[in-house]
């Protein structure tokens, strides 16, 4: 399903050069449910960036269901992520000045959804993660697992094929992350959504189907 | 309106900021177009041609000599002008002080010719205006304001045939007539006097004096013709002793206005004062502008975490500058209605405090339409940038923000 080939991220400033991805080599089978292991700085966020084409890779290819992304224009590309991809990020990145539900319809404000569907769809993604009793609450009046499960659900509202999750429980106690992974797995098993996560946590990374470990913008295992 | 929520004192500053300059702009609007557009008692402008100075120089010598015109220049030379179809005659306002109950009262008044009344459109409350038999008897006779009456005569009902004395000159009163505008300068007086009973020497030949003219075509048509028949007139006008130069114009309206304002007598400067007029506005409009750029940016600034999770989710760069677009435009529209509000309490106050005698100032369609306009200016240029700034935002950067 996602295709990487021969990735390389090289970020320069006036004085210095740092190569963050190194050759990476990489396929992602369809319903694969696949963590990215590393330390610090070794560039899994910048992997995770470019597979979501939220980056674009100094050299290499990448493919996404047989289609080529380096060609596509910014509109091409935001039109790709509105509906093949979902992500999750460690910081939630919610919008606190919208309620909940607001926030799940977000991905459908750009699919030119009525507003009954995105009504509709948004409220059956709380459901799916459990907070259908929370529609009307702002973000700040949630705790950080129930701000990361409404971040699941925007996620998950456009049905997309690929989630991307960078640390998802990072910012979580271990019960919550438990909470959270299980609700990732179910995801995976009962929807066969393709997910891609890097964490630091080793026992939530031996729960998913295959570990990649990266160091220093390389690929060791 | 929950972006508006959001940082409650940056709102409020813009909010300000935009009604308060076009607060400004409106009631200054509504000043201008209340000496620009036709107003009582100058009805016809568009049939009218304004006549105003004379200018008579030495250009060997470097000496020159600027004034109104005489009563025997309009009377012996503009008269015989066959597009002329009325030409109404006045002069400077003069001063005069009346006493009633012990008080003084400065009347000002003007000497008009009898045509005056046929070209100008006052409205008479009472009475009539003076003739020009009444003119040829010098009859002592006053056509009064209503403000005067009221000053002078306090509750009477009818004043036509009573007396009114000013330096201890006793005019009969013959007709009385709704208040002029001070904005009408040329046109506003508290008392109209027929010109044969003004001091100066009726047998003067000099074509310098103290009055001013309006010259009445038949109709628009011939109004380019009438000022080309003046113009042909002034050439064959015998130029006074010691000069060589004479300098006379017939203007339209707005003309006359710019070559009073920054021309001369051989330059209207119609596009001098235009432009300067224009480019004030523009320069007005364009600080504020540029304050509320900056605020913008710094607004965006703050939500580049949610520019970033919009991009990531699928909004463009294009759907998210015509967002931010549209959000400016409602934030500079909501401050132009409160700057309407403002605007319609600040005309009320200024009309109430007759803050220039007489003037009444309106918030009509022009005016609306104008300001509608700055805001339609305002919304976009103060978008436009930082909308196109946020565009460029980096995704992974805007999201580590």
């Amino acid at each position: 399903m996602i295709r990487l080939q021969n990735i390389e991220k090289v970020y320069r400033t006036d004085t210095v050069e740092t190569l963050a991805i190194n050759g990476i080599n990489l396929d992602i089978a369809k319903g694969e449910f696949l963590s990215i292991m590393g330390p610090s700085g070794c560039g899994k966020s910048t992997l995770l960036n470019i597979i979501g084409l939220l980056d674009e890779p100094s050299k290499g290819q990448i493919k996404i269901d047989d289609t080529d992304i380096r060609k596509f224009s910014d509109q091409q590309l935001a039109k790709f992520r509105n509906q093949k991809l979902g992500f999750i990020f460690q910081s939630y990145h919610l919008i606190n000045d919208l309620q909940v539900l607001d926030n799940v319809e977000l991905p459908l404000l750009y699919r030119n959804a009525s507003a009954k569907e995105r009504k509709a769809l948004a409220s059956e993604a709380l459901e799916k993660v459990g907070l259908s009793n929370r529609l009307k609450h702002f973000p700040t009046q949630l705790s950080g697992g129930q701000r990361q499960r409404v971040a699941i659900a925007r996620a998950i509202v456009g049905n997309p094929q690929i989630i991307l999750a960078d640390e998802p429980t990072g910012n979580l106690d271990s019960a919550m992350g438990n909470e959270i992974m299980e609700i990732l797995l179910n995801l995976n098993k009962t929807e066969g959504t393709t997910i891609v996560m890097v964490t630091h946590d080793e026992s939530m990374a031996h729960k998913t189907h295959r570990l990649v470990r990266l160091f220093d913008g390389s690929q060791v295992q | 309106m929950a972006v508006l929520k959001r940082r409650k004192f940056f709102t409020f500053i813009s909010l300000f900021g935009i009604s308060f300059t076009l607060t400004i702009l409106m009631v200054s609007t509504a000043l201008i177009d209340k000496m620009l557009s036709p107003d009582y008692p100058d009805h016809k402008r568009s049939r009218s041609l304004y006549v105003e100075r004379m200018e008579i120089k030495n250009s060997k010598e470097g000496w020159m000599n600027s004034s109104n015109l005489s009563m025997y220049f309009f009377n012996h030379y503009v008269s015989t002008l066959k597009n002329v179809q009325k030409m109404g005659i006045s002069s400077n306002s003069k001063s005069s002080n009346a006493y009633v109950n012990n008080k003084k009262l400065v009347i000002g008044y003007k000497y008009t010719n009898a045509d005056y009344w046929n070209v100008l459109e006052y409205k008479f409350l009472e009475g009539k205006a003076f003739s020009q038999k009444e003119i040829d008897d010098a009859e002592m006779i006053a056509v009064i304001s209503k403000e005067t009456k009221e000053s002078y005569f306090g509750d009477e009902k009818s004043v036509v045939g009573k007396y009114i004395s000013a330096d201890n000159i006793n005019y009969r009163v013959i007709g009385v007539v709704e208040n002029v505008s001070k904005t009408v300068r040329n046109f506003s007086g508290d008392m109209y006097l027929p010109y044969s009973i003004a001091k100066d020497n009726r047998n003067n030949t000099d074509l310098m004096g103290t009055y001013t003219a309006v010259l009445l075509a038949k109709n628009e048509a011939d109004v380019p013709k009438m000022e080309m028949e003046f113009n042909q007139m002034l050439k064959k006008v015998p130029i006074p002793k010691d000069f060589d130069k004479i300098y006379c114009n017939a203007d339209p309206f707005f003309t006359a206005i710019t070559r009073r304002i920054g021309g001369s007598s051989t330059n209207a400067a119609v596009a001098k004062v235009i432009s300067l007029a224009g480019g004030f506005v523009l320069l007005f409009l364009l600080l504020p502008t540029i304050n509320l750029v900056n605020i913008n940016i710094t607004r965006i600034m703050e939500r580049s975490s949610e520019i970033g999770v919009r991009k990531a989710f699928g909004a463009s760069s294009k759907t998210l500058v015509y967002q931010f677009i549209v959000e400016n435009m409602i934030l500079t529209f909501l401050g132009g209605f409160i700057g309407v509000v403002f605007s319609l309490l600040i005309i009320y106050l200024i009309n109430q405090s007759n803050f220039i005698s007489n003037m009444r100032l309106s918030m009509n369609l022009t005016v609306f339409c104008y300001s509608l306009l700055a805001c339609v200016f305002f919304g976009l240029i103060s978008g436009v940038y930082p909308a196109w700034r946020m565009s460029k935002l980096n995704v992974v950067k805007a999201l580590k923000a």
